[in-house]
């Protein structure tokens, strides 16, 4: 597509791509999808999308379980607790060390994020209960790895549809081995997609960790300058290079929730002055559930691409004295160098490049600003689990005239690429190697495709470099076959 | 040999489907056909009065005790009872915990997968009182149970399960070929039972194979776990069980598709018969206090 293209032609563009799907699908169907594909209009507060409903069968939607919403993403990073995925052995075992959580750590040690836990059901276990058998487990845990800090029981489905007491057994074994155990009842059937996993896994960390904690001594000394870093998951070192812009303007980071994160660290969250919230998807209930039972006041950040981190580092240093404003200022000023030199050396090779987006989480919005920064236009973007909610705050990133799709199918997006011809897709691994082959250069946005950090200064420069190699990648030029 | 007949004994908790069947199916084997009943129900008591005993091994004890249901053989499970009438019970979880229709499941597959069904003329399953999941209408899909006799009485709750249980027979007539052998009426001593027994089997398409009276030899021989038919040989009540076998025996391909009424329908016919009377509509939900002032 040419560049000077008129907003106009876009949306004109837009609306006939939406269109040539719709036409194909059986007008069920088509009803049901129509409102789920839009192009935002400059001045609406959000972007003309419905979302968070369920997945129609056989779209091939991109989405995940409640089971992964807690156990892989929420529960999984927390790196000195022992998670078990409690069910048959599949959940566990193909949803392996997927997400690329980094820590610190000894594993099988002290830390077990990379270990697989899983009480392997079989069919007795289906008939007769599973209950028994976790408890032997947790024995087991408490036995073979002793400085573990705590156990989660992540039930996989058919423990709900056999209506398993996992309370019970996790309330008697907190007690016997006087450690925390938190049952999650994150049964995969549950809800439309991951995203209620997140609120299953925030209400857990609610009940069983955060609210227990009356009458346990806090070996804790608070200082003026505490906050947590919320919803970063630490793919590839994320929240270490988040947490290293925090701590040089001046405060201390008690906590990162999860990645990297420990048992301790969550008990000693409702201490923090501020809690700073990344991923508002998957985190926002239990920052609204600190702000009312602990007065803890939350801000949402983001901390991708330079223009944004500037703002968000402002943003935060705003809730402090002139101590940390001064603080930021300083980091601001320090990095300045570091952006331009990446700006300097990519943004000409970058310059003007399409981008389309369908990621989770906060990505589909947060990560605008790292490639405007670099110059390049996101066009088309779509959350796979997102509310009502994140497409009002979407509004704030995109430009008029944006194509919008909430849990796109593969479909979908396959044409919609077809269509927009962007010049780089940024979406998951299932998508990976289809527009590849259909010879758009392609990122993972979920893994960072092995490579990460993304977040904060030092991940920018990662960021743009990895751009730049899947872009100007000169296998590109040899697509096209010779005849 | 005749071709195996796969029947099923369904009705209400506590109607006396376990009783009827184990006498009847008494009968049939006094008669000289081969039995095997098949117990599903996780208290494990339907063979009690062909064993003499409470089934000592059920499959998924024993399978929970050996740790899958492949480590088992027939041999163990399958006992051999009055008249070498073979008996299996599927047994299952205490009340309360895990999921007894899986444990259905896992036992009928067994059987089949064991050669338990070879040598035989009848099968008979015995299912507890409520269709409440899928595991529990297993016995009525696919090649399992042909023929699904319902046990029921005069009562209306009883006459509600009788109409359930048809419903579960519809869904499954076309799939797999089940049908409804007819309805066995367990008396209760209510007001016009064998008129409205009829009437029920009638309004489903199908019939009343039997008015079974009730007798307290049955209670008698209860007591001292056996069937009526080895207790008391010559009394009345045998003769009745001999004749129901007899019925059943010739009702070899006469089931039926049957046609379940509303909930409505039901308690028009409950009217008809004088069992309950039709009430003013603004006396719903009124306690007799209420709809007095």
């Amino acid at each position: 597509m040419s560049t000077n293209v008129s907003v106009e032609e876009v949306k004109e563009r837009n609306n006939q791509v939406i269109g040539e799907v719709l036409e194909v699908y059986p007008e069920k169907t088509a009803k049901k999808r129509a409102k789920h594909l839009g192009t935002f209009e400059n001045g609406k507060t959000d972007c003309g999308v419905k979302s968070n409903l369920k997945s129609i069968p056989g779209v091939m939607t991109i989405r995940g379980c409640a089971y992964a919403g807690s156990k892989g993403v929420v529960w999984g990073p927390i790196k000195d607790m022992v998670h078990i995925s409690h069910g048959p052995v599949g959940c566990g075992q193909y949803s392996w060390a997927a997400r690329r959580n980094y820590y610190i750590g000894t594993t099988g040690v002290d830390s077990f994020v990379t270990l697989q836990f899983t009480s392997d059901f079989q069919e007795k276990d289906i008939v007769f209960g599973g209950d028994k058998k976790l408890a032997q487990i947790i024995d087991e845990i408490e036995t073979l790895f002793p400085l573990n800090k705590g156990i989660t029981i992540q039930s996989e489905c058919p423990v709900g549809l056999i209506g398993d007491d996992i309370e019970g057994v996790a309330k008697a074994k907190a007690k016997e081995h006087n450690k925390t155990i938190v049952p999650v009842r994150c049964e995969g059937f549950r809800g439309v997609s991951q995203s209620l996993g997140h609120h299953i896994a925030n209400d857990a960390l609610r009940d069983w960790v955060i609210d227990k904690q009356t009458g346990k001594p806090a070996r804790f000394e608070s200082t003026p300058y505490d906050v947590a870093i919320i919803g970063d998951y630490n793919i590839g070192g994320d929240a270490w290079s988040s947490r290293i812009l925090l701590e040089e303007m001046g405060l201390r980071v008690i906590a990162q929730w999860s990645g990297d994160g420990t048992l301790a660290e969550l008990e000693a969250t409702p201490k923090a002055k501020l809690n700073i919230l990344h991923c508002y998807r998957s985190m926002n209930y239990i920052s609204r559930h600190m702000e009312e039972k602990f007065g803890v006041p939350w801000v949402e950040y983001n901390f991708f691409g330079p223009t944004k981190i500037i703002e968000s580092l402002r943003e935060i240093a705003a809730h402090f004295d002139d101590t940390i404003k001064e603080g930021a200022e300083r980091v601001i000023a320090k990095y300045q160098a570091l952006t331009d030199a990446v700006i300097a050396k990519y943004r000409p090779r970058l310059e003007g490049k399409k981008v389309m987006l369908f990621v989770g989480g906060l990505r589909p919005r947060h990560v605008i600003g790292a490639y405007e920064d670099l110059g390049m236009e996101v066009v088309g973007t779509g959350y796979e689990f997102g509310h009502n909610d994140d497409y009002q705050r979407t509004t704030h990133y995109i430009k008029d005239g944006t194509l919008i799709y909430d849990d796109v199918t593969a479909f979908e997006f396959e044409r919609f690429v077809e269509k927009v011809q962007p010049d780089l897709v940024g979406s998951g691994i299932k998508e990976k190697y289809i527009f590849q082959k259909m010879g758009f250069p392609f990122r993972q946005m979920h893994s960072w495709d092995y490579s990460g950090p993304y977040h904060g200064y030092d991940g920018f420069a990662i960021f743009a470099r990895d751009m730049d190699m899947a872009i100007n990648a000169p296998v590109w030029s040899l697509t096209k076959a010779p005849w | 040999m005749a071709k195996l007949r796969q029947i099923a004994f369904y009705g209400k908790g506590g109607i006396g489907k376990s009783t009827t069947s184990q006498n009847t199916l008494a009968a049939l084997a006094e008669m000289g056909q081969k039995i095997l009943i098949v117990g599903c129900d996780p208290k494990a008591d339907s063979t009690r009065l062909i064993l003499h005993a409470k089934a000592q091994n059920s499959i998924l004890s024993l399978a929970a005790e050996k740790g899958t249901v492949e480590d088992i053989e027939i041999e163990e499970v399958m006992k051999y009872g009055y008249q070498r009438i073979r008996c299996v019970e599927s047994g299952g979880p205490e009340p309360g915990v895990g999921c007894a229709g899986r444990g259905v499941i896992t036992a009928i597959n067994f059987l089949e997968e064991n050669g338990a069904y070879e040598n035989l003329d009848y099968v008979s399953y015995d299912v507890l009182g409520d269709v409440v999941c899928g595991g529990f209408a297993m016995p009525i899909r696919e090649n399992k149970a042909q023929e699904i006799y319902i046990v029921m009485s005069g009562e209306m709750m009883a006459m509600y399960a009788a109409n359930n249980i048809s419903k579960g027979i519809l869904k499954y007539a076309n799939s797999g070929g089940v049908r409804l052998g007819g309805l066995i009426c367990n008396e209760r001593q209510t007001d016009k039972e064998l008129e409205l027994a009829e009437n029920l089997a009638k309004k489903l398409g199908s019939k009343l194979v039997y008015f079974v009276p009730r007798d307290n030899v049955v209670q008698h021989a209860e007591l001292r776990r056996m069937t009526v038919i080895e207790y008391a040989p010559d009394s009345e009540q045998a003769q009745h069980y001999r004749n129901l076998a007899e019925k059943i025996h010739n009702n070899a391909g006469n089931g039926v598709i049957p046609t379940p009424i509303s909930m409505d329908e039901l308690e028009e016919m409950l009217m008809e018969h004088g069992i309950i009377k039709s009430v003013d509509e603004s006396l719903v939900g009124k306690k007799a206090s209420e709809a007095a002032a």
